[in-house]
């Protein structure tokens, strides 16, 4: 080994804790790009395997019924590969114990059990044998949900008849990964959404569907154009009630898989650089601390013939040795989170071969990155040393030029005492440090902001969605449209206080070239349970005439208020129409169009009908009032608010709660990173003038209030601006959402802000303590005695 | 009489110190002859400390030229100077300037290993009298040894001039006087044109030939007739 380098591990062993450290806030870099990484690379693996092994079709079709004859012209569209026809159909699935009902769909199976497309994955049990009508698969997440096992019956209200059926197997799927009712809902709901798999010979008497389908599943050619196809598929099953093709994108499950998946790689490259950045920093200051206590080190080395190229290599040693340091325990502990978090996505999604694999690519990469940084840190430092002629690096430094700081010529220099004073001037000094110092700490501060930020922003969206824009307590979901007069008959039921009808359905809207899929909703006259909220959060009034758009998916389709446009509608006769934009509402969930229920009715061309019924009830009898609605025949489907609103905070709160853990740590590493290394340098650098105070009879407390008090104004100047960045930041991570799903609102509690202060001060109170238990062993007679 | 092996000619240096310009040399011609011990004497802020930085290539002259076999070392780049002091330069400063984290062996290893045909370290240390103090870190030893340790250092590669800046400015009589006797030794032995530069008269009548600067110019240079050996000197 050469002289140098032992030099060098010698070093590195004299300043443990900051190698530490620093070393801790690269790890936290690395570990957090890897294991969101591995997670999002495992996942799409999985669900790649997944889709492949299983089938999964490229196009999508649902119609009312179609003869299965229609299927060879399907077949016959170019581009189309295959063609799998089946029954779909919704159910309604009475729970033992429970007032509410859950919702399902029957899948039809072919006579051997394995479907061309969409295949099963039996995970236990065994298929439907053919001919038998009372035997089916169960989706697996609903039986572990509900603990049911083969050999187990159910109870399924099959088209309005209650029949027992025997679960024979429990199966997953490439197209419920994530479970949608057929209606669309805002979350998956594993614990009150089935799917059904069984022989097709059972199922088509019941939904009196023999030698028909109503569902097609279509595998393309590689070449193939979707766009033709489904325009293609459409043509052909207009007569037979087709309700639009789509491509494997907007296929429900896949569709919020993919959102899914976006969000966390967004996440994964975001917060890395964060920490790399910092790690970048750190390095800086603290060589920039060590070369100008080796400043006499460096001359020497210049001195005997050393080039500007070996010494700043030996430095940057030190900073590689210190990244490379970090870089192993964050692959350690990203490749320990990653496989964490992979399985618990992997709970959520049922991929039956789950794989968690660290790309080495990606190690590589994130090695690389920090490695980058650290360089780039350590450059920058190295430089100005590095220009220095040798003789003048031999001499001591010329003292440095202090001057009143700015408070001081402002003439408030006599509100602090000689130690505040010295404070401020040190500040005042290097204010460029100062301000690098205190954006490290800020942007601690909005990684702490961030944590929480997903939280506040739910809680936000539950506020506006489900107090003030849906007022209902009960929301009942009819089997098929109903006379709106039905709606007044609920007012006798019991503890209904109000009651409203809705009408909802789906369109195609099309301006020119530009198409997008919406939910259509019609509001009955005076409607107070369902309203719209503008952007101020006041009550919109529907227009006489005219359709209220979704802000995004005006701006999706180019339209404004009093353009026309075309709506293919999916159910009525008329199906071709054209509507008037009347205006726009900022919404938070998808993509919806409204507009008065009598003109929704005149539009599908049918009496008034609605398709839900909105409720107020006393709470004390709502029990009561479920148990009642689920025994009305035309109902399909009971939620209460309080039961979604729990979903929502359900489905979110794990992996909320994760990462605000994660990111909390994190951001006390860098926050104690920064505030540790910074008080280390401005200790040894200051520490002659300390040890000289304490020799002029300053207290240990004294001489510590100097140091610390730099350290104060470090963090609190840090604490606005993390505030800032961690909004910044939180407006990224909204802009990161799929808008087409939802809008997250840029919304942050008090709580948080307080949160991210608290664990600030935190990390500096225990760094501060560290740094105190080396002010109080300094060397009086030992530091003076040493030369400059 | 032996040949010019460095040679200074009509340099000046200025340089800004803090707020404060500094006139440190003012025009000096001066040449070290091959085998030469050269004593520089002068009071503090004479410039002696400048002109031995500048012969040795560890800074440069305002105005004026230095030559080293035929170059002119006042007209090089950064990475020439460098390569001069690696191959022909040693030096030895008033406050040892060792790495505190390297042994004594390491620390006169750091310049062996990058020179052509070096000395042993160990065999460096055994011409100073160190050869039972390899293994020691500097702050286990006296400050004697230490600036032993530094001439060992400055010697191991075998250069053809040796520049001591005050080698004895921090040393009591007692090891002052062996650290002289040690580069005394050298030149004897090795054969290197050797400047010492020191504020100590006394040390002056070990030289071949003694120069002293004053405010930034020479005043005075004087031969010695007959050196005194290092032992016999007293201050």
């Amino acid at each position: 080994m050469r002289v140098l380098d032992r030099k060098l591990l010698r070093d590195l062993r004299g300043m443990t804790g900051q190698v530490l450290t620093i070393g801790l806030v690269v790890a936290a870099g690395i570990a957090g790009y890897l294991s969101l990484r591995a997670t999002w690379s495992s996942l799409v693996d999985s669900r790649d395997a997944y889709y492949e092994r299983y089938r999964f079709g490229d196009a999508f079709a649902w119609l009312d019924r179609a003869p299965e004859g229609i299927s060879t012209r399907l077949e016959a569209i170019p581009g189309v590969a295959r063609v799998h026809t089946r029954i779909v159909h919704s159910v309604r699935i009475p729970l033992e114990g429970e007032e509410q009902t859950a919702t399902g769909v029957v899948v039809s199976l072919p006579p051997d059990g394995n479907p061309p497309l969409n295949a099963i994955h039996l995970a236990r049990g065994r298929l439907p044998e053919g001919g038998q009508d009372d035997e089916a698969l169960l989706l697996e997440a609903f039986a572990d949900r509900r603990g049911i096992e083969p050999g187990d019956t159910m109870r399924v209200v099959m088209d309005g008849s209650l029949r027992r059926l025997i679960v024979v197997g429990i199966a997953a799927s490439p197209e419920f990964v994530y479970p949608q009712p057929p209606g669309g809902a805002l979350l998956p709901d594993e614990e009150r959404f089935a799917v059904l798999w069984m022989d097709r010979r059972a199922v088509a008497p019941v939904f009196r569907l023999e030698g028909a389908f109503n569902d097609a599943v279509f595998r393309l050619n590689r070449d193939a154009s979707l766009r033709e196809v489904v325009a293609e598929v459409d043509r052909i099953l207009e007569p037979y009630g087709g309700r639009g093709a789509v491509g494997r994108a907007l296929q429900p499950s896949n569709y919020f898989l993919e959102g899914e998946l976006a969000q966390l790689r967004q996440f994964a490259t975001v917060l890395p650089i964060i920490f790399l950045g910092v790690a970048a920093f750190l390095l800086n200051v603290v060589l920039s601390r060590m070369l100008a206590l080796q400043r006499t080190q460096v001359a020497a080395l210049k001195a005997v013939g050393y080039s500007s190229r070996e010494i700043g290599g030996h430095y940057l040693k030190f900073a590689v040795a210190v990244v490379l340091l970090g870089a192993l325990g964050g692959i350690a502990l990203g490749a320990w989170m990653g496989e964490g978090i992979t399985n618990l996505y992997g709970q959520f999604f049922g991929f039956p071969d789950l794989q968690f694999r660290l790309r080495p690519g990606d190690t590589v990469l994130a090695v690389a990155l920090a490695l980058a940084a650290g360089v780039a840190g350590a450059m920058a430092s190295l430089r100005r040393i590095l220009r220095l002629s040798p003789a003048e690096a031999m001499r001591p430094e010329a003292p440095t030029r202090y001057r009143p700081s700015l408070p001081e010529r402002l003439g408030l220099g006599k509100l602090v005492g000689p130690s505040g004073r010295m404070v401020l001037r040190e500040v005042g000094r290097r204010p460029v440090r100062l301000a690098l110092s205190s954006f490290g700490i800020a942007l601690a501060v909005a990684v702490l902001v961030i944590a929480r930020f997903s939280s506040d922003a739910l809680e936000f969206l539950i506020d506006q969605q489900f107090y003030r824009a849906w007022r209902e307590d009960v929301t009942v979901t009819f089997t098929h449209p109903v006379p709106e007069r039905g709606v007044r008959e609920f007012l006798h039921f019991p503890g209904v206080r109000r009651a409203e009808g809705l009408r909802t359905t789906s369109a195609r809207f099309a301006n020119g070239h530009l198409e997008r899929e919406a939910a259509l909703l019609g509001y009955p006259d005076g409607a107070r349970l369902r309203q719209l909220i503008d952007g101020e959060g006041n009550v919109m009034p529907l227009p006489e005439t005219g359709v209220i758009f979704t802000r995004k998916l005006a701006e999706l389709l180019g339209v404004s208020p009093g353009d026309t446009l075309r709506v293919a509608l999916r159910e009525g006769r008329m199906r071709n129409r054209t509507v008037v934009v009347g205006g726009l509402v900022d919404e938070m969930f998808g993509l919806q169009a409204h507009m008065p229920l009598r003109e929704l009715n005149a539009l599908l061309d049918e009496e008034p009908r609605v398709t839900q019924a909105v409720l107020t009830v006393d709470a004390d009898r709502r029990v009561e009032l479920e148990q009642r609605l689920v025994e009305v025949p035309a109902v399909a489907d009971v939620s209460t608010r309080a039961a979604i609103i729990s979903r929502f905070r359900e489905a979110s709160g794990d992996m909320l709660t994760i990462m605000t853990l994660v990111l909390s740590a994190f951001a006390a590493a860098i926050a104690g990173g920064v505030v540790y290394n910074n008080a280390r340098v401005a200790l040894s650098m200051r520490a002659r003038d300390l040890s000289s105070l304490r020799v002029l009879g300053f207290t240990r407390k004294e001489v510590s209030t100097i140091l610390f008090g730099e350290m104060a104004v470090e963090v609190i100047l840090a604490i606005p601006i993390g505030f800032l960045l961690g909004h910044w930041m939180a407006v990224g991570i909204a802009g990161s959402v799929d808008p087409e799903r939802y809008r997250l609102p840029v919304m942050i509690s008090p709580w948080t802000y307080g949160y991210a202060v608290a664990v600030i001060l935190l990390a500096a109170a225990l760094t501060a303590v560290a740094v105190r238990r080396r002010v109080n062993r300094l060397d009086l007679v030992g530091v003076l005695k040493t030369q400059d | 009489m032996s040949h010019p092996i460095l040679e200074a000619r009509g340099i000046t240096r200025t340089y800004r110190m803090g707020e404060v310009d500094v006139h440190a040399l003012r025009g000096v011609d001066f040449a070290l002859m091959d085998r030469e011990f050269v004593v520089i004497l002068g009071a503090s802020g004479s410039g002696k400390s400048t002109l031995l930085n500048i012969l040795g290539g560890l800074d440069q002259p305002t105005e004026g030229s230095v030559i080293f076999q035929d170059r002119d070392l006042s007209a090089v780049s950064d990475a020439q100077l460098t390569r001069f002091r690696r191959r022909h330069v040693g030096f030895v400063f008033q406050l040892y300037n060792l790495m505190p984290s390297l042994t004594a062996r390491e620390n006169v290893a750091l310049v062996t290993e990058i020179s052509k045909d070096p000395m042993d370290p160990a065999e460096a240390l055994g011409l100073v009298g160190l050869e039972h103090r390899l293994d020691h870190f500097p702050s286990q030893l006296s400050g004697g040894e230490q600036q032993r340790v530094a001439i060992a250092r400055a010697v191991a590669k075998r250069p053809e001039i040796l520049l001591c800046d005050e080698p004895t400015g921090a040393l009591d009589f007692r090891a002052g006087v062996v650290v002289l006797e040690v580069l005394e030794r050298v030149n004897r032995e090795i054969g290197t044109a050797t400047a010492v530069i020191t504020h100590n008269v006394s040390i002056g009548e070990m030289a071949d030939r003694v120069v002293i600067l004053k405010d930034g110019r020479i005043d005075e240079e004087r031969r010695n007739e007959v050196k005194t050996p290092a032992s016999e000197l007293h201050w």
